[in-house]
């Protein structure tokens, strides 16, 4: 959820390029294209119906379901983007890893899976239409699929970006290689295709970038060899403690109070994207029952858990043996300097001979294409069941709506190409969409959640606190664009930084949804009990899982997952 | 329909991790034996050489373990 791609736009147009492939790398590479390709083909006789293109048919194991979950959070963009906010922010960008995260997953795997779950909803923006009706369901998915489709070109564009600074690629070939690839094979296998890509990904991403943490710790002499070298180059600052400097909002580098870290981005940013992000959500709907779904959500969370190794571990090691600082984008043009974003990258050709340099790079081409396939995917299941059948053609064969969601594929990343080129010409877009983007999914999680543990939440209440929580985040954004000063309400210090801004503006934001729908929901009627079964706490009979054996069982998985969450903090605090 | 019949997407792993451990492994080893300095640090360490030993063998386990059966 950190994208720093208008800053990739700089360094496109500075024209350096950082490394030199040889043959092995460039082998290596184009065997993952081919297999992908092969594998998408392969999987198309498995897609033969809406239900297995759309939901993978429902016969996901937990371990693939969990690993395809993760990986939908774990593209190139994200990877790169956090290990070059750990160069600028140190250690306290892995609560991206462990607070903004483990919470909310042990709360999606315990309490709203179940509901999800047994609705047999397709999506999320389907829950809504279950629970409050048309109205909330076309806003949520009209929504999700532009952001999905602007995240799909802004995906495109970004790795086109980084070939070209990384390898000097041509931005064009590798525009339309990847897009080809990606609309070959979802449209081939659906959602089967976007999971079987992501589990490669998954493996590539641990087998490319594993290699620096551990060079990297051999050569500094290990954690306290890394932190030590880390306070002589930069005296004075602390990179390496995740709360002992959030008392204050001017003692750390970030610029935020531990109120904002744990309110905004602890709960209202990381519970709205990891419990109603249908991208992420998706994922674990699509596994065989509920026990494997929920079992999938925490082995994802347990991996979640490890991935600062291969992201903040890099940014940090780059703090401690880079023999040059890393600067900030406005600095770009400056000879010779490299910046924040080319922190992984740096570390990547600093370890990595040939062979190893290229597996990286395909780690990265693979997180990015896994990324566009994920939105892709999605985007036809919101598509086809969100808005083409309810609003535009509602009685059709399965047949029908299966050809409709290979076209909107095929159509998907049509337009993703042209967001890419939309983006090339206009890179302030990405900003735009990043707001956009991360606004939209905060009130969808006050509504969502609101409506799944309040029977009395009434249909019009679900609608205008979803309506209002977007518009109130976006007002929230423009203000403090076309007035910087308003930073000091919204954020509560005038010298908050980007990130910082985000959580507090995530915060208010549900602050206000949670209200509207309150408020609402006390002037007007609720839908009967009877219409609430199946969907509501309270009114939906869970599957009990008491005859499984202990080490079986979800929530002994979840107390594991929470105990080693609570462990981590405390050992960097 | 069932997705029964398909192949388990942890034999393509095997079978990609194989090759690529294959191709490092070689890599690594003619890297080892030329002469050139090399362009990254740590070269005493030989990651590529172990980097490639070790997918080598975790493909060739998941291939093993994975590969497709008759089913009667």
């Amino acid at each position: 959820m950190i994208f720093h791609t208008p800053a990739l736009y700089s360094l496109y147009m500075a024209g350096s390029s950082l490394m030199a492939l040889r043959p092995v790398d460039l082998a290596i590479i184009a065997l993952y294209f081919v297999l992908v390709l092969g594998l998408g083909l392969y999987l198309r006789k498995f897609a033969n119906t809406g239900e297995e293109f759309f939901m993978a048919g429902r016969e996901m194991t937990a371990w693939i379901a969990g690993l395809s979950f993760i990986s939908a959070n774990l593209g190139s963009l994200e990877m790169m983007g956090y290990a070059a906010a750990t160069y600028q922010y140190g250690i306290l960008i892995g609560h991206a890893y462990w607070l903004a995260a483990i919470p909310a997953i042990l709360f999606l795997s315990l309490v709203m899976l179940p509901f999800y779950y047994i609705c047999k909803t397709h999506s999320v923006p389907g829950y809504l239409q279950l629970r409050y009706g048309e109205g909330a369901r076309s806003v949520s998915a009209v929504s999700f699929a532009v952001m999905t489709i602007l995240m799909s070109g802004i995906n495109m564009y970004s790795m086109a970006i980084i070939m070209k600074v990384i390898l000097g690629w041509n931005i064009h070939f590798s525009i339309w290689i990847s897009s080809l690839t990606v609309g070959i094979y979802v449209m081939a296998g659906g959602l089967l295709s976007a999971i079987f890509n992501e589990v490669l990904q998954f493996m590539l991403i641990w087998a490319g970038c594993l290699v620096i943490p551990i060079a990297g710790l051999i050569e500094t002499g290990g954690w306290s060899g890394m932190v030590h070298r880390i306070s002589q180059n930069f005296p004075g600052q602390d990179f390496t403690h995740m709360w002992r400097t959030m008392g204050s909002a001017a003692n750390n580098p970030m610029g935020v109070h531990w109120t904002g870290m744990v309110f905004g981005w602890g709960i209202a940013i990381s519970f709205g994207y990891w419990t109603t992000d249908f991208l992420v959500v998706q994922r674990v709907m699509a596994a065989k029952d509920l026990r494997s779904a929920q079992m999938g959500t925490l082995i994802g969370g347990f991996f979640k858990m490890l991935v600062p190794l291969i992201v903040i571990v890099p940014g940090l090691l780059a703090l401690a043996v880079l023999p040059f600082k890393l600067v900030p984008e406005s600095m770009v043009n400056v000879a010779g300097a490299h910046t924040y974003n080319e922190a992984l990258p740096l570390m990547l050709a600093r370890y990595c001979g040939p062979g190893l340099l290229g597996l990286g790079v395909t780690a990265l081409i693979a997180g990015f294409m896994s990324g566009m396939a994920g939105n892709v995917s999605a985007f036809a299941t919101v598509w086809t069941y969100d808005i083409y059948k309810p609003l535009i053609r509602k009685t059709a064969n399965d047949a029908h709506y299966l050809s409709m969601g290979r076209w909107c594929t095929l159509l998907g990343v049509i337009v993703s190409i042209g967001t890419a080129y939309l983006v090339m010409n206009f890179s302030s877009i990405i900003v735009y969409a990043q707001a956009l983007f991360v606004f939209f999914i905060v009130p969808m999680f006050g509504t969502v959640v609101l409506g799944m543990m309040w029977k009395r939440t009434t249909p019009a209440a679900g609608f205008w606190g979803l309506l209002t929580g977007i518009l109130f985040s976006c007002s929230l954004w423009l203000w403090v664009k076309f007035d910087p000063s308003a930073l000091r309400y919204v954020a509560f210090s005038p010298h908050a930084k980007d990130m910082a801004e985000n959580v507090y503006r995530a915060m208010w934001t549900l602050i206000v949804n949670v209200v509207v729908t309150v408020v609402v929901t006390l002037f007007t009627t609720p839908k009967p009990e009877k219409e609430l079964a199946g969907l509501v706490y309270g009114l939906t009979p869970v599957p009990s899982m008491g005859d499984l054996p202990i080490f079986k069982r979800p929530v002994v998985w979840a107390a594991a997952l929470g105990v080693a969450f609570v462990i981590l903090n405390i050992i960097f605090w | 329909m069932s997705l029964k019949g398909m192949l388990s997407i942890w034999f393509f792993v095997g079978c990609l991790l194989t090759i690529y451990g294959l191709l490092i492994l070689i890599a690594g080893i003619q890297d080892y034996s030329s002469q050139q300095t090399a362009g990254y640090v740590l070269p005493g360490l030989h990651l590529q050489v172990w980097w490639g030993v070790g997918l080598f063998i975790m493909g060739c386990v998941y291939v093993v373990r994975f590969r497709p059966r008759r089913t009667k």
